[in-house]
């Protein structure tokens, strides 16, 4: 997002400013801070980025890991993502975003803004309202947790899905999100992630890999093939996701600007690259192109240009949405047939896998010197494509070690707290629709 | 009375139901199954992956009739569904003990 490219004088002048605001809305004078004042287009883009990402989850994420499941387990994917998002979005407003968000250190934001205290609707992010700008990281804060479920899917109970995402979200999701885009120690280094690649696709990643870790496969895993169920709620699912994602690494730019409109283009070439890359791949080693194949592309494509699409150019977008393609179909090969981790929606090969390649990709790629594959340039105070590849390293680096740690010891706290994760073999094969909500997902 | 109960490749559907009608049957069961014989299963992909799938989808025809239409409608069904290819499916035929029908509660062969 924008606010990790301010400079130190910047965030500080930011700090006063706010201050000042606050200091006239509580004289009831009507705001009109020098220099940043509100500005429409802007506000206007971002309320519609806003819906476009909280549309990503509901429907589109719960669609496309909806339909990839089995028809037992159709329900509970529906509730697991209905349920995340009104927790998120509680939690976020009440202490999330102020941990994220908040002043605080280099490495998590503080109380002060728990609850939205003093926040009007005068106050401004940018020139933007700040409720605006919460809501629309709320709708990052929404899908993360989220994404997660791909990996426990068809055998978590719902209690323990309740319990770690409201926790996770607080532990991980709030204060790497400080790290990056809140004032903290990695945005203060230089580190790119333009719209979530490390805050949104490594941390649901890795935390999806320790899930599958943690909770073991489903009963029947690897021998059994457990298909999805269906591939057309699935392909609806993707086509959301795939217009929501114009809002999320779009409306990144916190603007209504050319940073926006290049962006979203990125995105879209990389996007309809990993598409044809990925059903190209299976073409030719299996003969045929599947359509599952083509929305797993797409999705690989998407996360992987998220971090770098503000800093990166259409022609290494399309390197980048290849690269996307190739590395992670072989990762989900290697993931589920070689090592047999059921990450049983592939979370981390897509989502995980992604994230660090388009992130690593964003130090390459923003170089202004690579001809038809030129960026945007680095980060302030970076002169060296191999010192912007550092910093991305570092970044990737520390966050998969953090979430890995902290979502491991979730997931042992949580399974105090629920009496296991799982539920039992029985229930499992019954599926969870019946056992935890008593409702069937189709009936004659 | 007998019940023929016929398993059947899905796309011989219409020919079978077309040849039924032409020996002059009024009325049939049609249910969409799962199943596999020596055809086997086949092979989907699944993100990188070839699964093999045990059952194969197939059409299963139920008809009650009388006893001197056994031979003619196993006759048409052979030859309607035949293609000569593995996986052509199987006729079972079985004895009925009785039939009614719920509209007039007439019995056996005046209810078929």
């Amino acid at each position: 997002m924008k606010l990790f490219k301010y400079s130190h004088s910047r965030l500080a002048a930011n700090k006063i400013l706010a201050v000042f605001i606050l200091l006239l809305s509580s004289l009831a004078f009507p705001s009109f801070a020098g220099g940043e004042e509100l500005n429409e287009a802007n506000t206007a883009w971002i309320l519609t980025s806003t819906a476009l990402v909280l549309m990503m989850t509901l429907p589109g994420l719960a669609l496309f890991y909806g339909g990839l499941v089995r028809r037992k387990n159709i329900l509970s994917i529906l509730m697991q993502c209905f349920s995340i998002a009104a927790i998120s979005s509680i939690l976020w407003f009440v202490v999330g975003y102020s941990l994220a968000f908040g002043e605080g250190n280099a490495w998590i934001g503080d109380f002060s803004k728990v609850l939205m205290v003093g926040i009007t609707k005068e106050t401004l992010v940018g020139d933007i309202p700040e409720s605006l700008f919460a809501l629309f990281q709320m709708t990052f804060a929404v899908i993360t947790p989220a994404l997660i479920i791909g990996a426990y899917a068809e055998r978590m109970k719902f209690s323990a899905v309740l319990v770690f995402s409201g926790l996770w979200l607080l532990v991980v999701y709030s204060p790497v999100t400080h790290w990056v885009w809140g004032g903290g120690w990695l945005g203060q280094m230089g580190v790119y992630d333009f719209a979530g690649g490390i805050v949104v696709h490594i941390t649901c990643g890795v935390a999806a890999l320790v899930a599958a870790v943690v909770l073991g496969p489903r009963h029947g895993f690897p021998k059994t093939p457990m298909m999805p169920h269906n591939l057309t709620m699935t392909v609806t699912g993707a086509g959301l996701l795939w217009v929501g994602w114009f809002g999320f690494n779009g409306g990144s730019a916190l603007a209504a600007n050319g940073d926006a409109a290049m962006a979203m283009l990125v995105t879209h070439l990389s996007a309809s690259a990993g598409a044809l890359t990925w059903a190209a791949i299976e073409w030719k080693k299996f003969g045929k192109a599947s359509v599952l194949g083509a929305v797993t592309g797409m999705v690989a494509g998407l996360g992987t240009i998220t971090p770098a699409s503000g800093f990166v150019g259409p022609g290494g977008a399309l390197v980048i949405g290849i690269s996307a393609g190739f590395i992670c179909f072989y990762s989900t090969v290697f993931i589920k047939q070689k090592l047999k981790v059921d990450d049983s929606l592939d979370v981390f090969p897509v989502h995980g896998v992604g994230g660090i390649l388009g992130t690593l990709l964003a130090g390459i790629f923003s170089s202004t010197e690579l001809g038809a594959f030129s960026g945007y340039g680095y980060a302030e105070g970076i002169a060296t494509m191999l010192e912007q590849v550092s910093v991305q390293l570092v970044g990737i680096g520390s966050v998969i070690i953090y979430t890995a740690i902290m979502s491991y010891l979730l997931f042992k706290i949580v399974s105090l707290m629920t009496k296991g994760l799982r539920v039992e073999r029985e229930q499992e094969i019954t599926g969870l629709d019946l056992i935890e909500h008593d409702e069937s997902g189709y009936n004659l | 009375m007998k019940l023929i109960t016929a398993i059947i490749k899905p796309f011989k559907m219409d020919d079978v139901r077309e040849a039924l009608s032409e020996i002059g049957l009024e009325g049939m069961t049609l249910t969409e199954v799962k199943g596999f014989g020596r055809q086997k299963g086949h092979t989907e992909l699944y993100r990188g992956a070839e699964y093999l799938v045990d059952f194969l989808p197939k059409v299963k025809i139920e008809l009650g009739v009388k006893d001197e239409m056994v031979e003619r409608v196993i006759e048409a069904i052979l030859q309607s569904a035949q293609t000569g290819k593995i996986g052509d499916g199987k006729i079972f035929v079985t004895n009925i003990e009785n039939i009614i029908r719920i509209r007039t509660g007439e019995t056996d062969n005046e209810a078929i």
